[in-house]
Parts: structure tokens; sequence; C-alpha cells
């Protein structure tokens, strides 16, 4: 059974055919799969959703597929922790960590997104998938097409971290890294878009694509006791994520199965060395001006963010605030989270641990406000950000234990 | 005729199923304003008003957004090329 009607356009209103498509052919907005909210209430309650397994496909109503997903099946359903250590350090009682860093099965929020995506390109019957990224994307691309048993062509900016290029290459996706910034490597794909009859998921495939990340706030209502948080600090590199969480959140309401309406304050989070989003919503505008890109947060670093209008429209409109984070407080960060709740999270978990600490610290977000914040990667992908010392080098010997470890205590 | 600009298929009925156009040197205005004459109704299909893209198309000039240089005023050398790029997802 479908629930979908067809796509929409998120600006213009008009509609458009179910089919890959990039964006409305009319003002080239993005599109939104319009579904019918009355047929999903009369088949979807919280009793059907908690019945199912803890993934995203307990959700599927409100997932744009119209056959029964093949891959991904494990995707989504991460963890909503407690974080009181962290809660303390930063001054705020209710604090929650969404953890989609162990995230199935490229361990991060992109296999939402792919699980969707990736299915749609199989729904569709295109013969291979692609994709610009950053990384994450590119993991989880590259993952969901080898368990698809389709080919994937993956365009990455050539100075990618290491790890992000093995754990893409190894799935036998043909890999090809582009020289300078993500940018340019999106505009590369949107011409490939056009020349290659693939499912490139952040272009053609966009529409549906997005629709995965849904799940992330869902999920969230759903472990905090069917409510959504008072408070929401998301990374945001092309704006999409911050706006899908709400559009979830919204839903649900829709579809009264939250204990009240949606409140929620949504905080963006940007590195300071790649801001055109938080810089608009410091100026209180909603014109993205692009920027070059350079910082660590390599996973954010999108100049050019094509969700950024409505996300810096969101953060206004909810009353939420935007801020960004410089290199050195990135890393303090990832410590930060590591060290009071054990997760540990990529550089773009450093910039929402940084961002949420002068959120609070500036009172745009009070102790006691219900917060939940969004981590949407390992800290396994990107390593070299984090400077650590070597550990001290002992002989297997007690006393040389008991020398070093006396030291190491007097540090701690 | 010595700028090239490429179409996105999006815009292609517009300029009658051409993927390249050839425009003077100018500005990135005025060559609108020419393809205009060429093709009429491409300015309203990618400009909100006379001084405005519409916020989901980018132009960019031998590989570089306009919104680094001049925008709508930016000059276009004999020889350049010129892209009309939709806006697409992050990744």
């Amino acid at each position: 059974m479908t629930f979908i009607n067809g796509l929409k356009c998120r600006e213009c209103g008009r509609e458009h055919p179910k089919r890959a498509i990039a964006g409305c052919e009319e003002c080239f907005a993005p599109l939104e799969v319009d579904y019918d909210y009355d047929a999903i209430a009369r088949v979807l309650s919280r009793e059907v959703i908690s019945a199912r397994p803890k993934n995203l496909w307990r959700y599927r109503e409100l997932l744009p597929l119209e056959r029964e997903p093949a891959v991904g099946l494990a995707s989504g359903g991460t963890p909503l922790i407690r974080a009181e250590r962290l809660g303390r350090v930063l001054g705020i009682r209710d604090l929650y960590i969404k953890n989609d860093s162990v995230n199935s099965p490229t361990l991060s929020f992109k296999d939402r997104v792919t699980a969707v995506a990736i299915n749609k390109a199989l729904e569709f019957g295109l013969s291979a998938v692609g994709c610009a990224s950053t990384g994450n994307l590119a993991n989880s691309v590259a993952a969901g097409a080898a368990s698809a048993g389709l080919p994937a062509y993956i365009l990455i900016p050539d100075n990618l971290e290491l790890n992000k290029i093995i754990a893409t290459s190894i799935y036998g996706a043909r890999v090809i890294a582009v020289r300078g910034n993500y940018d340019g490597v999106n505009r590369l794909c949107a011409d490939l878009a056009e020349r290659y009859p693939w499912g490139f998921v952040n272009v053609n495939l966009r529409p549906f694509y997005g629709e995965g990340s849904k799940t992330f706030g869902y999920e969230i209502a759903e472990q905090l006791g069917w409510r959504a948080p008072a408070a929401i600090v998301v990374p945001m590199a092309g704006g999409s994520l911050i706006t899908k969480i709400r559009k979830g959140l919204k839903e649900l309401e829709k579809l009264g199965l939250l204990e009240e309406e949606v409140r929620t304050r949504f905080f963006g989070a940007q590195a300071t060395g790649c801001n055109p989003i938080t810089s608009a919503v410091k100026r209180s505008s909603i014109e993205i001006q692009p920027v070059k890109p350079a910082t660590i947060a390599k996973s954010l670093a999108i100049g050019n963010p094509a969700d950024g209008y409505h996300a810096a429209r969101l953060i206004a409109e909810t009353q939420g605030w935007a801020d960004d984070a410089s290199d050195e407080e990135i890393v303090a960060g990832i410590r930060l989270l590591a060290e009071t709740e054990g997760i540990f999270a990529e550089t773009a978990g450093g910039v929402t641990i940084a961002v949420t600490t002068k959120l609070i610290e500036q009172g745009r977000i009070n102790a006691d406000d219900l917060t939940v914040i969004a981590i949407t990667g390992n800290g396994l992908k990107t390593p070299d950000a984090v400077k650590l010392p070597k550990p001290i080098c002992i002989e297997p010997k007690i006393d040389q234990f008991d020398r070093v470890a006396s030291g190491l205590a007097a540090t701690v | 005729m010595s700028i090239k600009l490429t179409i996105p298929t999006a815009l292609r009925k517009i300029t009658r199923d051409a993927d390249v156009v050839e425009a003077e040197p100018g500005t990135v205005q005025e060559i609108i304003a020419s393809l205009d004459q060429s093709y009429p109704g491409f300015r309203t299909r990618i400009c909100e008003d006379e001084d405005k893209l519409r916020r989901f198309i980018n132009i960019y000039v031998d590989g570089e957004d306009i919104r680094f240089l001049d925008n709508l005023t930016t000059r276009v050398r004999d020889g350049a090329e010129l892209a009309i790029v939709l806006a697409i997802a992050g990744g």
C-alpha cells in the first residue's frame, strides 16, 4: 500500500509525478513528498509503531517507498542517551544525546537517507547509484549499493580524510576524488546527473533521500515518551537535516501521536571556517552568502548550502539560534563528549557540542530546557582531527607501572 | 559569439533543447538580457527581478560562483564559460 500522492514544490506548490527528479521544474526549489496523511492516520498508531523492530522502517508509512525495503533494514533505531555528566559540565539538567555515531551500517546519520535512496533506486529500476559527498554519505551509499548489488560512483573532494576514503572504497565503489572543495564536486555531480541515467542520491533522488532524515526526529520523540524536546542542536552542512527533523516532529503532531504540540526551538551548529547559515542567522537574514570552506569539520564543509535558506528560516520561525565553533573548540567538544559520556564523535559532533556550550552560556538554551544534541557521525572516521599524546611505553615490570601510574594519577 | 553558457535540462525548453548557447562578452546581467532576446522568457525563468537571480539558481563564470565575484554585474571576458546550475543537496 502506498501513501504517496506525488511530489510537490516546497516553494511554489507545483505538483510533479513520482520519479527521479532534482527539483521543481518551475522555480527549481526542492521537492517534498506529498503524503496522504489521512490514510496514514488510519493505520499508524503508537501501538503499531512500538510493536515493530527498532529500526527506521517502524515509521514506514511516513517514508516514500512503494515496495517493501530490500536493503538498509537495520538502519536507524539508534540510542537516545540521558547525558547527565555532560549536562553537569554544561549547566543543564535535562540533556540527551541522539547518538547516530552508531548507526548501521556505516556509523552516521546518512545511513537513514541512504536506506531510503537505495531502495528508491531499486524501485525505479536504476542501473547504478552515485553521490557527491563530504564523506559520510560516500561511506553509506557505497555500502548500500554493495548490499543492493548496484554499482556506485562516488565523487569526493580530493582533501577528504583517509579513513573516509577507505570506508568507501572497501565496498567496491568507484571513488573519484575531484580537485577543490565540495561545492565543485556537487556541481560536477549535478552535471553528471543530467548525462547518466543513474540515481544520484543527493541530486535526482533528493526528494526521497531527504525523507530518511525525518526518522531522526521520529525516534527522538518516541524515545522521549512521544514528546518533542524544548530545544535541539543540530549540525548543519547543506542544512537539510535540521529541516527534516522538524518535518518529522510536525508529522507526528499532525497524526496525533504526540502528548503535546511541538514547541521545539531549533538551534543550528556550523564550523566557523564554513558558516554560511549561522552567519545569515546572526545577521537576522535568510539570505545565504556562500563561503569558501576552511575547517577540520570536513563533513560540514559545504560553502553553498542548498537548504541553507530553509534552515535559516526555520531557526528564526522557532525562536532558535545558530552559532559556530573554531577548530580548537571543535576538538575540545569532541574530547568533552568522549570524556563525559563515552561517545567518540567525528568533527561534526565536536562542532555541535562546542556550539551547545556557547548557546547555554549565551542563555539561549536554559538550564531547565529539555535539550537534545544531534550527534551524527563516528569519531573513528576522523581520528586525525584530535591530536592526542602517544601512550607512555614501559617494560612489562610492576615497578615501572607503579611509577607511571602514580604520575598519571597526579594528572587526573 | 564567444562566450559559452551551459544550460541545465530544466531550462532547455526555453533554449529550444540547446544544452549550450553562445553570447557576446558583457556583464552577466547583459548576457541574460541578450539571451532573453534570442529565447523569450529566459530571464524570467532564472531571475526574480532584474537585479536578482532566483533563490535556487546559481551561475558560475569559469567555475567561480558569481556571488564570490560581482554577482550579476560580474564582467565576463571573451572566451569564458558560464554555467547555470541548480542548487543541489549536501552530502
